[in-house]
């Protein structure tokens, strides 16, 4: 087995070592019921590496890969091109193969890499700090609506209509559980976020408001009167970003009050990969740090005074406190955030503002062409990247009938609201910088006939 | 042909940290070895590394108003400046693709360079998790085919795939112990841990809406089976114990544990953190374990990535397979079905809810697939017996120097434990860690678990050669001398990493956790 260094040799002399006839002595505390006596039955043996990357090549090839087809999914993961040098920088084993940075003399690496990323979070974000990164945007969010109440002391918590229904449902699974309160409803199909219905919502009571922005139907609207109204109530506004390459175009949440602002980190460095890994971004003012979940890298020196950093802030965490954490998780999303920051690096602010600009050029072109079609209808007065348009009919038909002609047309919202019958003629299209307008044209003929 | 280097590098400082051997540098570099700036401070914000159109100051923008106009303050870098930053900071980074690195508890061992190309197939990497499940067959397929591999290795029915890590892991099991008391109407509260357990364990059932309560010891390391005994009752819904323990034994009574907990009415959480030592040798459902995390990060060597990710499928008995969180695969006669929301329908009615976004960690499946065809049944149990093997001659070529609490307790499993007593007064075991780290090692697990005095947990995993055992058994042996003599120098060690101790203290009193421009002189 090419990955076992020992051999047989070897393994007598450690054996004769150790004083141990042979390896079942030291299984002897095993009660022999529970042994197994040979390798499991029904499974196959080792193989080479040869006859494993065919197995694993036969599987992926049965994959419509999103670089192979005209493609529009977004709905909280997005194609973006990652430069070469992302990937490169990754799988370096000095970042790949090393453990959290406990030992932070020789952990100066990642440890710098973090104190960066978090800086560039904040930024992004328009708050003061930020943390190491979580695991994706939606544990991220319920991890949020966790630190408001640990703050206010109250757990109501109002979530838009906006925002995503997977990040609704791991909020409502985790509230069944710990007891906070949530209002939600599904969204309706208007051009714009219903904001009056979430200010009506806000009471003495509310722990947090939860806004998507943009949200989950590409709709754009300013939280500043939900800050407002938020902390009229010492509530918190939570806002959940899951495009970050949007805020290279729009105002930050942290620039119109919200307190709290998490996402999803996968757009930028990130590849799809079917779900995950991801990585949950999560940042907040300066006076909640110390209420924050998750793991922070601060600034110190050494000692012979020089700069150094360190993982701080532990007495938050599960392995010091116990049952009284912050928060359970051990675990950041650590290699997920140094491609982050070196994407980010690469791109810079004008990297960034490029990147968006061209985003929405493109996302504007697909609103135009699809607008032509006869049967669509565009729902969205603003977008930044991601835009709902709406058919008669089931959208998941036309999603279906579609991928067959190997166009990836969008996320119905009758996947991701199946019992909301209302929704399911809503299609999310998302467009980016990797969308040709060959394939905006491709899509908008395949709707055209399929509408016919 | 000049013999290998048998004097080592030379150290740039003697004991007492006076610089020896040659001149201060005008860079303050020494050679390899290099300081770096941070990006904010070499970096600007008109410079970028990549090219893009140049946004249309006259294109119209429909983004409802909200144009982002204040500066952001990201600082950008050109292609050679990125590559050079971050490889210049990779090597201040010790990993195990360079020694040995014995993190109890955490299973580091070698990362396959297979697994990284598999994962990086574009049939894999560049999947959209909401496409539709006609053009996904093939990644459904290895969600399937890595579930059915966890389901035959610990020998439980039905495996949650989604949760993200191993915390996530316990709480996804706990949540589901929950729903399945709930559902039998049986509102229980507490949760019993041993005091051995990880900081997770007690996190996790706090989390979950839980007391926690200890569950003593007996001095071999053990979980006390009678004390435990006495404790169960109608109240307790759970206990959670880590098999093999943290202080790396077997627990031989489990099975007993799980049958009192069951006639109790309660119902036994198994962390598989240290599945890596019996893994294709024993199943846990072979010892009535009704869910167990296992960390793919651990025993299927998914890299951990400096912090993460890691992903922990959950598998479970049968009386708790019902509560199993959405989604999950199925295979059907025509193909593979992902069950979620839309397609569970009345079938997956007691399923406790959604832990996260999307699948899981699929670029740890694939990863871990890879690893596990790799190994096979006969491999696998390969690296259980190896890895039992390596950590065992460890002990024993160490329980002279050090006190080994449990050396009398039976063989270890796959990590050796070592506690602090006997070094000189003054010197403890951060002290041994540090010298550690100018010996050319990452040190081993320190404090934990806390049940030994300046415990020090040593797992060297099966992946370690012999000759690279009694090097750093050497090494240990070195050092441990060293703190039981007193010598002094370990107290300022470590002397030559890229930094001396950094002051923990100072950076948690004024956190700075981001950068921010220099106030003007």
């Amino acid at each position: 087995m090419r990955y076992l260094p020992l051999t047989d040799a070897d393994r007598s002399a450690m054996l004769e070592t150790i004083g141990a006839p042979d390896i079942d002595a030291l299984f002897v505390d095993v009660p022999h019921e529970a042994q197994l006596d040979g390798p499991i039955r029904g499974l196959p043996m080792h193989a080479s590496e040869l006859a494993v990357e065919r197995h694993m090549g036969r599987l992926a090839k049965q994959n419509l890969a999103a670089g192979d087809a005209p493609f529009f999914l977004g709905a909280g993961a997005y194609k973006h091109h990652v430069p070469a040098s992302v990937d490169h920088i990754i799988q370096r084993g000095e970042f790949l193969t090393a453990y959290t940075p406990y030992q932070p003399e020789i952990a100066q690496g990642t440890l710098q890499m973090l104190f960066e990323f978090q800086s560039q979070v904040a930024r992004l974000y328009g708050c003061d700090v930020a943390n190491a990164s979580m695991y994706d945007g939606s544990t991220a969010c319920w991890e949020a609506i966790s630190m408001a109440r640990r703050i206010t002391r109250k757990t109501r918590a109002i979530l838009s209509s906006g925002l995503h229904p997977h990040y609704v449902s791991v909020i409502k699974t985790m509230a069944r559980f710990t007891g906070d309160e949530i209002h939600y409803c599904a969204p309706s199909l208007d051009a714009a976020p219903d904001y009056a219905a979430m200010l009506d919502a806000i009471d003495d009571d509310t722990n947090c408001v939860v806004v998507q922005y943009p949200d989950i139907l590409g709709r754009i609207g300013d939280l500043s009167a939900i800050a407002e109204k938020a902390q009229a109530h010492k509530a918190l506004l939570i806002a959940v970003v899951t495009e970050p390459v949007a805020l290279g175009a729009i105002k930050s949440p942290g620039e119109m009050g919200a307190d709290i602002v998490v996402g999803e980190g996968q757009s930028i460095g990130v590849g799809l990969q079917f779900g995950g890994p991801y990585l949950g971004l999560f940042a907040t003012r300066q006076k909640y740090v110390r209420q924050m979940p998750g793991r922070l890298c601060g600034e110190t020196v050494d000692a012979e005074g020089q700069r150094g950093f360190v993982l701080t802030l532990s007495t938050r965490e599960q392995h010091i406190r116990r049952e009284k954490a912050t928060s359970n998780i051990c675990t950041n999303s650590g290699l997920c955030a140094l491609a982050f920051s070196v994407h980010m690096t690469l791109l810079g602010e004008k990297g960034l503002r490029a990147l968006a600009a061209e985003n929405h050029r493109l996302a504007c072109h697909a609103v135009d062409t699809l607008a032509n079609v006869p049967g669509v209808t565009v729902l969205n007065d603003a977008f930044f990247n991601e835009f709902t348009i709406r058919i008669d009919g089931d959208a998941r038909e036309i999603v279906r009938e579609l991928a067959e002609k190997n166009i990836l047309a969008g996320v119905s919202l009758g996947r991701l609201y199946p019992d909301e019958t209302g929704l399911a003629g809503g299609l999310l299209v998302a467009v980016t910088e990797t969308t040709s307008e060959d394939d905006i044209d491709a899509l908008a003929a395949s709707l055209k006939e399929a509408l016919a | 042909m000049n013999a290998p280097n048998k004097s080592g590098w030379k150290p740039a400082m003697n004991a007492d940290g006076e610089s020896i051997g040659g001149p201060a540098t005008h860079t303050g570099n020494r050679a390899l070895m290099l300081e770096e700036e941070l990006i904010f401070e070499i970096g600007g914000t008109d410079t970028t590394g990549v090219d893009l159109p140049q946004p249309d100051a006259f294109a119209q923008r429909r983004t409802g108003g909200l144009e982002r106009t204040a500066e952001i303050g990201l600082p950008g870098l050109s292609e050679p400046e990125t590559v050079r930053h971050y490889t210049r900071l990779s090597r201040q980074n010790y990993a195990i693709d360079l020694g040995l690195f014995p993190l109890g508890s955490c299973t580091m061992k070698h990362n396959p360079r297979l697994n990284e190309k598999v994962a990086r197939m574009p049939g894999f990497a560049d999947l959209h998790p909401m496409a539709p499940s006609t053009t996904t067959q093939g990644a459904l397929a290895v969600i399937h085919e890595l579930g059915e591999w966890l389901k035959t290795l610990t020998g439980m029915p039905a495996v949650a795939m989604s949760p993200k890590a191993g915390a996530h892991g316990e709480l996804c099991g706990i949540l589901a112990i929950r729903a399945a008391l709930e559902a039998r109407g049986d509102a229980r509260k507490v949760v019993l841990c041993p005091e051995s357990a990880h900081g997770t364990n007690p996190a996790t059932a706090a989390f979950a809406g839980y007391e926690v309560e200890d569950i003593p010891a007996t001095p071999e390391g053990r979980v006390d089976l009678a004390a435990l005994e006495a404790r169960l009752g109608p109240d307790v819904a759970a206990v959670m114990i880590t098999n093999p323990n943290t202080c790396g034994l077997f627990e031989r009574d489990f099975r007993k544990i799980a049958d009192a907990v069951h006639a109790a009415g309660g119902l036994v959480y198994c962390d598989g953190a240290n599945f890596n030592a019996i893994v294709g040798r024993v199943r846990p459902g072979d010892l009535g374990v009704d869910a167990m995390h296992i960390n793919l990060h651990k025993t299927f060597s998914t890299p951990h990535g400096g912090g993460g990710p890691g992903s922990g499928p959950v598998v479970f008995s049968e009386a708790l397979a019902p509560f199993a969180p959405l989604p999950f695969v199925e295979k059907t006669d025509d193909g593979f079905v992902l069950v979620e929301e839309e397609t569970a329908g009345d079938r997956h009615a007691s399923s406790f809810g959604r832990m996260t976004a999307f699948h899981g960690q699929m670029g740890m499946f694939t990863r871990a697939l890879t690893y596990i065809l790799s190994h096979g049944a006969d491999g696998l149990k390969q690296v259980s017996e190896d890895a039992v093997l390596n950590a065992n001659y460890v002990l024993r070529k160490l329980e002279d120097v050090l006190h080994a609490p449990f050396a009398d307790s039976g063989p270890c499993m796959h990590e050796a434990l070592f506690g602090d007593k006997g070094f000189a007064e003054g010197l403890s075991t951060l002290d041994l860690a540090k010298g550690l780290i100018d010996e050319g090692y990452h040190p081993m697990t320190m404090y934990f678990p806390l049940v030994v005095h300046g415990a020090m947990l040593v797992e060297p995993t099966e992946t370690e050669s012999k000759a690279a055992l009694d090097q750093f058994i050497g090494a240990m042996r070195s050092v441990a001398e060293r703190a039981i003599a007193g010598d002094e120098t370990l107290k300022t060690a470590p002397h030559y990493a890229p930094r001396r101790r950094l002051d923990e203290t100072l950076a948690a009193r004024k956190p700075v956790l981001a950068w921010t421009e220099p106030a003007a002189e």
